[in-house]
């Protein structure tokens, strides 16, 4: 993986001097709240209802046991013994006081990690296939070339103050599975014709309260152009984004307002100017970045498939793990796992400093050392033999991250909403623990098949409701909390922005709501093989509307 | 009727303005039931914010049950006790205990 240089260090180690000393200057009250806010934000530092929030950066979600180990060590001895992974792969700590920020910043830089950008109206954490580097259909590890974009974005001197965030992400699959239709950028490396990289670049595509797919501008760039175009993009957006209100900043709102030719023909006419400069990315530089991530060297071993047989039979809870939690990689003797951080009632997302440091522990001696965070809310190993999955399990079974749910109903995307969040309308992590709790049966989470769920406690859609095959919505409507229902969403190579099914549900209704939904796609699914988003797309909501509100409508 | 809460600038913890300090917990919040009342709350928390004592001050509905003074707004509720699925973290944790 990548691996710090010494303009790296420097960097950071400047970043943590000059914010420490900002905090410094803060608590001595030498700097009002209005100097310090934008400052601590540009570093991470959000107030909450309860205490200040430290968003901590894991750029494309990649992390080392090491690094992953640190994060338990901060949970332990600056937080309150455990971290929340988000949807921009990132860790988020609840309860930091600011005046241990400091030395939060100074552990993290000793296993080079930071802070940076992780807020504010710049260029955030760049996203990226969790399975990069391990999955079988992709072309290319999209890696490398979000790491050059993760250099070109830092304290970008032009793009430190856009209109608003921007979001980029990258996937190197067909199968998207970094959301990047959902992206202000998002950018899917291919190989053309002639066997050469490149991308597809979409932009505009953005959730919140008003969602939209991105739109294609590009079919194939070479990947020689990536920020020259991207510094295309941007520099229309800066100069024509909206300043005058904060909820049409998003380039989505540029892009529709614009039109998707006419700020197609911006970007390329600003490219023009640009492609042939300084920004050229030499063939290599690009080498050298993705050397940082050649894979580990995967020795053959064959005794996987026996070992794996032999423990199948001996486990019921291996056996559905694997069918689970376990996916093909490139190399047929290894895969890719996932540790769902989603138990049946355990909030999404969250991991406590033990786990993290066994979790570190089982990366370092059976996964090369390796570790992504999912946006789906969950930790990868993408590269372990299958002759060591067994081992794998039992260790994840003793500490309580076995849960064989990946996909399924109970692996929900959620938002700290109204039980943290200063901007949550109501709360979210409630919901998700009785929904898991009700589909609790693995086997009927099994016969439903994959589904999506996530939840949003207010309309900046941090839990991605817009693109839930079920998405929920908490909002506050006469001092109550009221759950809205999407249907139809999705964030995949086939990316939709769910409807809105009726009128919303109390708290104590949107569990039967949800098994109402269920329960009708059950029943009307062609066969067992047809995924709700599939029987979705065909019926369209009528269905479900009438299974969910036909008695209101006698009964009125 | 209304109560004065705020963030510490320190650790940023919830508190809440009683008995002429910053306490910890809402439950003895000092209450303005008339407008001057609320003004006298509202210039102490300007004053608590330019002398860098706390953030994020605001006004908030509050009411009397069993002679403790509750927030009003669910949100409130929760700042006042804890995150509702974790029982023993924040304030209603330091209660139990």
């Amino acid at each position: 993986m990548y691996r710090y240089d010494e303009f790296d260090h420097d960097f950071v180690q400047a970043r943590v001097a000059e914010f420490s000393d900002q905090v410094q200057r803060r608590l001595s009250g030498e700097i009002t709240e209005d100097q310090f806010r934008p400052l601590r934000l540009m570093n991470g530092v959000y107030l909450q209802l309860h205490a200040y929030m430290l968003r901590i950066a894991v750029p494309y979600g990649t992390l080392n046991s090491k690094q992953l180990r640190m994060l338990g060590h901060i949970a332990r001895k600056y937080d309150k013994g455990y971290g929340h992974f988000t949807t921009r792969q990132n860790i988020q700590f609840n309860w930091p006081a600011l005046s241990d920020i400091p030395a939060i910043l100074a552990d993290l830089a000793s296993v080079e990690m930071h802070a940076i950008q992780t807020s504010g109206n710049c260029i955030r954490n760049v996203t990226a296939d969790h399975f990069a580097g391990a999955a079988a259909d992709e072309a290319a590890d999209p890696r490398p070339y979000a790491e050059i974009l993760r250099q070109w974005s830092s304290v970008h001197p032009e793009f430190s103050f856009l209109p608003r965030k921007f979001k980029i992400a990258v996937t190197g699959a067909e199968r998207d599975r970094a959301a990047i239709q959902t992206h202000d950028i998002g950018l899917h490396l291919k190989k053309n014709a002639a066997g050469e990289l490149g991308f597809a670049v979409y932009i505009g595509g953005g959730q919140g309260r008003t969602p939209m797919v991105a739109r294609k501008i590009r079919d194939f760039l070479p990947e020689a152009d990536l920020l020259s175009y991207c510094t295309a993009i941007l520099r229309v957006y800066n100069l024509y984004g909206r300043r005058d209100n904060k909820y049409k900043a998003r380039i989505k709102i540029l892009v529709h307002e614009t039109g998707v030719e006419e700020i197609t023909r911006q970007v390329e006419a600003e490219w023009q100017e640009l492609k042939d400069a300084e920004l050229k990315l030499p063939e290599a530089d690009i080498r050298a970045i993705e050397a940082y991530f050649a894979p580990p060297a995967l020795v053959d071993r064959p005794d996987g498939d026996e070992a794996v047989k032999l423990a199948r039979l001996d486990s019921k809870g291996f056996s559905e793990w694997l069918d689970q939690n376990v996916v093909t990689h490139r190399h047929p003797d290894y895969a890719a796992v996932t540790i769902s951080l989603k138990g049946i009632g355990d909030v999404p997302g969250d991991a406590s400093d033990s786990q993290m440091e066994a979790v570190a522990d089982i990366a370092e001696k059976y996964a090369f050392d390796e570790l992504r965070v999912s946006h789906e809310q969950n930790l990868i190993l993408p590269h372990v033999a299958r002759a060591d999955l067994k081992a794998i399990y039992d260790a994840l079974v003793d500490i309580g991250l076995a849960t064989a749910n990946s996909n399924l109903i109970s692996d929900i995307i959620s938002c700290p909403g109204l039980d943290y969040c200063a901007l949550a309308t109501a709360r979210s992590i409630p919901i998700a623990q009785e929904i898991s709790r009700r589909f609790a049966s693995l086997e009927r989470q099994r016969e439903i098949g994959e589904l999506k769920l996530k939840i949003s406690g207010c309309i900046n859609a941090c839990g991605h409701h817009h693109v839930g095959h079920i998405g929920i919505l908490g909002v506050e409507k006469k001092g109550s909390e009221l759950y809205q229902v999407t249907l139809g969403g999705s964030a995949d190579e086939n990316t939709s922005v769910g409807e809105i099914i009726g009128r919303g549900f109390s708290s104590e209704e949107i569990t039967d709501a949800i098994e109402t939904i269920v329960d009708t796609y059950l029943g009307l699914r062609t066969d067992p093989q047809e995924k709700f988003i599939d029987a979705y797309r065909r019926v369209g909501p009528a269905p479900f509307k009438e299974a969910l509100y036909a008695g209101e409508a006698k009964a009125a | 009727m209304k109560i004065l809460t705020a963030n510490r600038l320190g650790d940023g913890i919830a508190v809440w303005y009683a008995d002429g300090g910053w306490a910890e917990t809402v439950d003895q919040a000092d209450p303005a039931h008339d407008k001057a009342a609320e003004d006298r709350l509202e210039a102490i928390g300007a004053r608590a914010f330019a002398a860098n004592e706390v953030v994020d001050v605001n006004l908030i509905d509050a009411e009397v049950v069993d002679r403790v003074v509750e927030p009003v707004r669910l949100r409130e509720k929760i700042r006042a006790a804890g995150p509702t699925i974790r029982g023993d973290l924040g304030k209603q944790a330091e209660r139990a205990a």
